[in-house]
C-alpha cells in the first residue's frame, strides 16, 4: 500500500505494467475469499492495452531498425524450414492477401484502439508514418503472436524464448503436452486440461491439423490463418519476408524461422530484462490478450480479413484456460 | 449549499466518533457498509470481521434543544462468520458488504446481511420484562428439587433492564457462485434481490430454499466475459423495475414483467467515451462502483473512479449531471494501479430530498454536491475537529502549482485513509461517515 506520503509518481513503461498486473493476478490467487472477477477482468485490461503499447512499441523499434538498415541482414532471407505445406488447411490459399506491406504492418502494429491512443502517448515515441495508420483492430497482428507461441513452440524450434521461456516448449520433442495445468470451472464443475497454454479441447476441435505430432518438421504446422508467427526477435525477419514476397509470405506454412538466428536477435532484445521477459511472456502467451470477449467486440468493430479471424479463434483458445484458472480459484 | 429548509448554507459539525482511537487498525475493525434505517432513529455498521454493530438515537431532550439526539450502541452481534468451501477449496470471506434494513412493521426491527455467499435475515427485539416466581426454578434457572415445593404462586412479568437481542430469521444461501455485491428490497416489502458478479436472484423473504434467477450475464463460454455486474437496486416506488451497473460502465433498467429472465434491458443507459481522456486505465475508471435510486425514483446516482453522475431515467444517452470528485487523480492513476487504489469501490448517497448528493475520497475526506446551487464542499472526518457543534472547516485540494495556505497538495494525500461508506439520514441534515474503523456522525448546525 502506498505509506500516505510519498510522491505519486510513476513510469508508464508498458512492460512494468504488464509485470505488475501479471503479479496481481497471480497474488490475486492467494488471496482470502476467492479470487475476485471484477477485479482479475479489470487488470486483464490493464494487461492488454499495456502489452498493445508493448508490442506497438516493439514494431516502431523494429521500423527504425528498417529504416536505418534499409537492405535487411542477411538473416532475413527466407527461412531455413521448409513451409509443411501439405499440413496447412487449402483454403488459406484462397485467403486475400494484403499486397501492401504499409497495411500489414499498420495491422500488425498496435494499432487497436486503445493502441492508437497509446501510441500518441508521449510515453511511446512512434515514428510518424506508424501514427498515420489506420486505426484499426490489430487483432490480426497481436492474435497472431499470442497464438503462435501456442503451436510455434512446439517444435524443436523454440523461438523466441521471450514467449516460450517458461513455458518449457521443449526442444525437438513432443508438440504441445509439456506443462499442463488442471482448472475447474466454478460453475459447471467442468474440469479442463491446459497444455502449454493451450485448451486441450478447444485446441483439436478448430485445428487437427496442429494437434497431430509432427516429427519430422522443425516446427509444427501453422495455425490456419496464420501469416507468419511473431516473436520479438523475429520482428527483422519479419520484415524481411514481407519484403522480400509482398504477396506470398508463409500463408501455407510460414514456418517461422531459424531457430538459432532467433535465439540470437532475441537475446539482444532481453538483455536488460531476463527475469521479468520469461515471466512476463510466459503468462503473456497464455493470457494473449485478456478475455476474448475483448477480441470478439473488437473484431466486431472492424473489416478482418478472414485469416485473422481464424487465427486469432486459435490464438485465443488458451485464454479460456486462463479465464476458467481465475474463476477457479 | 442550500439546506434542506432553506437558502442558508447547511453548516457541518462534528457531532460524534465511534471506533478505536488507535493508529494500528485491526483488519476485523474495517468498516465495509454503512446504513441507517427507514426513520433514522438506528444506524447500523458491517465490518470485515462479520460483526454488525446499531447505534440508537437518543429521544430528543428538552433541555438540548439546540442538538439532535446522539447516537449511541444499540446492538451488537455476529452476523457472519468466515466459511471454507470443502468441494471448490475456497475460503469465504465473513466481511459484511452489504446491510438494508426492511421497514418496521411491529415492535421488532429487521434487516438483512450478506458477506459474499450468504444473506441473513436479522430481527432485532427489544426485552425489557421478564418473568419472575417460577415454581421449578430458582431465579437463577437452577430447577429446585421438587419435594422443597410447598407452596404455588404464578409467576409475574418484572420489568428488567433493556436488552436488545438480534436473532436469525432465515438463512439464504448456496444461491450465489460469485461474490455478492449487492442486496436491494423490493418495495412491495416481500421480496428482495441479490446480485453477484454475474447473476442476480430474486428472493421472497419467507422463503429460503429457492431463489428465482432474473438476471444471468454469464457468457456460454468465460473466455468471452468482458464485464461483470457491480451493483443493482430496486425502484423505490415500481416494485417491477431495477438496474443494474456494470464493469464497463453502463446501467441497464430491467422490467421482471417484460419476462422471467431478464437478460435483455429495457432501458440501456451508457455515456460515450471521451477518447481524449483514454489511458491505461480507462476501463477500470469507468467501472461502476455504486448506484442508487433519488428517494422519488424520477433520477439515479452512479459512482465511478472519478466522477458521481445522475441520470435521469428518461434518458439513456447521458447522464444530466456530472460531478467531479477528485479529478487530480486522474493523472496518478498509474501509481494508484501499483497500490491498488484505482480499485476502490466508493459508494455514494442522496440527502432525503434529493438536493444534494455525497460520496467519498481519500485523505478522509467526503465530498458533497448541491445539485441546485451547483455548489460543492469537501470535509475532512478526523478526529482533530472532534469538539461537538465545531463546524466542519472546507477543505482543498491543490492539484498543481502554487499551493495556497490551508490547501493540501495532491502529493501529501494519505491513501490508506478513504471514505468508502457514507449515509444520509433520510429526514434530517444527519449524515455517518465510515473512515477506515471509525464512525464519524456529523449535524447541521442548527440555530
Amino acid at each position: 500500500m502506498l505509506r500516505g506520503r510519498r510522491r505519486m509518481e510513476c513510469t508508464l513503461d508498458a512492460q512494468s505494467l504488464i509485470s505488475i498486473s501479471l503479479r496481481k493476478i497471480h497474488s490475486s490467487r492467494t488471496q482470502r475469499g476467492g479470487i475476485k472477477l471484477h477485479k482479475n477482468l479489470l487488470v486483464s485490461y490493464v494487461l492488454r492495452n499495456a502489452r498493445q503499447l508493448y508490442l506497438s512499441e516493439r514494431y516502431a523499434e523494429l521500423y527504425r531498425r528498417q529504416q536505418h538498415y534499409p537492405d535487411g541482414a542477411p538473416l532475413l532471407a527466407m527461412p531455413t524450414c521448409p513451409p509443411p505445406a501439405a499440413a496447412a488447411p487449402p483454403e488459406l490459399a484462397a485467403l486475400p492477401l494484403p499486397a501492401d506491406t504499409q497495411d500489414r504492418e499498420a495491422r500488425s502494429c498496435g494499432a487497436a484502439r486503445g493502441g492508437a491512443e497509446l501510441l500518441e502517448a508521449p510515453v511511446c515515441a512512434v515514428p510518424p508514418e506508424l501514427q498515420r495508420a489506420p486505426c484499426r483492430d490489430s487483432s490480426p497482428g497481436f492474435y497472431r503472436a499470442a497464438g503462435s507461441a501456442g503451436p510455434g513452440g512446439g517444435g524443436g524450434a523454440a523461438p523466441g524464448p521471450l514467449y516460450a521461456a517458461g513455458c518449457d516448449f521443449g526442444s525437438g520433442g513432443a508438440p504441445h503436452c509439456s506443462s499442463r495445468t488442471t482448472v475447474l470451472d466454478l460453475d459447471t464443475h467442468v474440469v479442463t486440461t491446459v497444455e502449454n497454454g493451450y485448451l486441450h479441447q478447444d485446441c483439436c476441435s478448430q485445428c487437427p491439423c496442429c494437434c497431430q505430432p509432427a516429427p519430422g518438421l522443425a516446427s509444427p504446422p501453422p495455425a490456419p490463418g496464420t501469416k507468419r508467427k511473431y516473436y520479438p526477435g523475429q520482428e527483422e525477419e519479419e520484415e524481411g519476408v514481407e519484403e522480400g514476397e509482398p504477396g506470398g509470405g508463409g500463408v501455407a506454412g510460414g514456418p517461422p524461422f531459424a531457430p538459432c538466428t532467433k535465439r540470437a536477435r532475441f537475446e539482444e532484445y532481453s538483455a536488460e530484462h531476463p527475469q521479468d521477459s520469461s515471466n512476463i511472456s510466459n503468462l503473456i502467451s497464455i493470457f494473449g490478450s485478456g478475455f476474448t470477449g475483448l477480441v470478439s467486440r473488437q473484431q466486431a468493430d472492424s473489416e478482418q480479413p478472414l485469416n485473422g479471424q481464424l487465427c486469432s479463434k486459435q490464438a485465443l483458445a488458451s485464454l479460456g484456460a486462463w479465464t476458467r484458472a481465475i474463476v477457479a480459484f | 449549499m442550500a439546506g434542506a429548509g432553506g437558502g442558508n448554507d447547511i453548516q457541518w459539525c462534528f457531532s460524534q466518533v465511534k471506533g478505536a482511537v488507535d493508529d494500528d487498525v485491526a483488519e476485523a475493525d474495517i468498516i465495509s457498509t454503512v446504513e441507517f434505517n427507514h426513520s433514522g432513529e438506528l444506524l447500523a455498521t458491517g465490518d470485515k470481521g462479520g460483526r454488525v454493530v446499531i447505534f440508537q438515537q437518543e429521544q430528543e431532550n428538552k433541555t438540548q434543544s439546540h442538538s439532535r439526539g446522539e447516537y449511541n450502541v444499540y446492538s451488537t452481534f455476529q452476523s457472519h462468520e468466515p466459511e471454507f468451501d470443502y468441494l471448490k477449496s475456497l475460503e469465504i470471506e465473513e466481511k459484511i458488504n452489504k446491510i438494508r434494513w426492511l421497514p418496521q412493521k411491529n415492535a421488532a426491527q429487521f434487516l438483512l446481511s450478506t458477506n459474499d455467499k450468504t444473506i441473513k435475515l436479522w430481527k432485532i427485539s427489544e426485552r425489557d420484562k421478564r418473568p419472575e416466581g417460577y415454581n421449578l426454578k430458582e431465579e437463577d434457572g437452577r430447577y429446585r428439587d421438587p419435594t422443597t415445593v410447598t407452596t404455588l404462586r404464578v409467576p409475574v412479568f418484572r420489568p428488567m433492564d433493556l436488552m436488545v437481542e438480534a436473532s436469525p430469521r432465515r438463512i439464504f444461501a448456496n444461491a450465489h457462485t460469485y461474490h455478492i455485491n449487492s442486496i436491494s428490497i423490493n418495495s412491495d416489502y416481500e421480496t428482495y434481490l441479490s446480485a453477484d458478479d454475474l447473476r442476480i436472484n430474486l428472493w421472497h423473504l419467507e422463503i429460503t430454499d429457492r431463489s428465482f434467477n432474473i438476471v444471468d450475464i454469464k457468457p456460454a463460454n468465460m473466455e468471452e466475459l468482458t464485464e461483470v455486474i457491480t451493483a443493482a437496486e430496486f425502484h423505490p416506488n415500481s416494485c417491477s423495475t431495477f438496474v443494474y451497473s456494470s464493469s464497463k460502465g453502463t446501467i441497464r433498467l430491467c422490467d421482471m414483467r417484460a419476462s422471467a429472465l431478464c437478460d435483455r434491458h429495457s432501458k440501456l443507459f451508457e455515456e460515450p467515451e471521451d477518447p481524449s481522456n483514454r489511458s491505461f486505465f480507462s476501463e477500470i475508471i469507468s467501472s461502476i462502483s455504486d448506484v442508487k435510486f433519488s428517494h422519488s425514483g424520477r433520477y439515479m446516482m452512479t459512482r465511478d473512479y472519478l466522477s458521481v453522475k445522475i441520470w435521469d431515467l428518461n434518458m439513456e444517452n447521458r447522464p444530466v449531471e456530472t460531478y467531479q470528485v477528485h479529478e487530480y487523480l486522474r493523472s496518478k492513476l498509474c501509481s494508484l494501479y501499483e497500490n491498488d487504489c484505482i480499485f476502490d469501490k466508493f459508494e455514494c448517497c442522496w440527502n432525503g430530498s434529493d438536493s444534494i448528493v455525497m460520496t467519498g475520497s481519500y485523505n478522509n475526506f467526503f465530498r458533497m454536491f448541491d445539485r441546485n446551487t451547483k455548489r460543492d464542499i469537501t470535509l475532512e472526518a478526523s478526529r482533530e475537529n472532534n469538539k461537538p457543534r465545531t463546524v466542519l472547516k472546507p477543505r482543498k485540494v491543490c492539484a498543481s502549482g502554487k499551493r495556497k495556505k490551508d490547501e493540501i497538495s495532491v502529493d501529501s494525500l494519505d491513501f490508506n485513509k478513504k471514505i468508502l461508506h457514507t449515509a444520509w439520514h433520510p429526514k434530517e441534515n444527519i449524515i455517518a461517515v465510515a473512515t477506515t474503523n471509525n464512525l464519524y456522525i456529523f449535524q447541521d448546525k442548527m440555530n
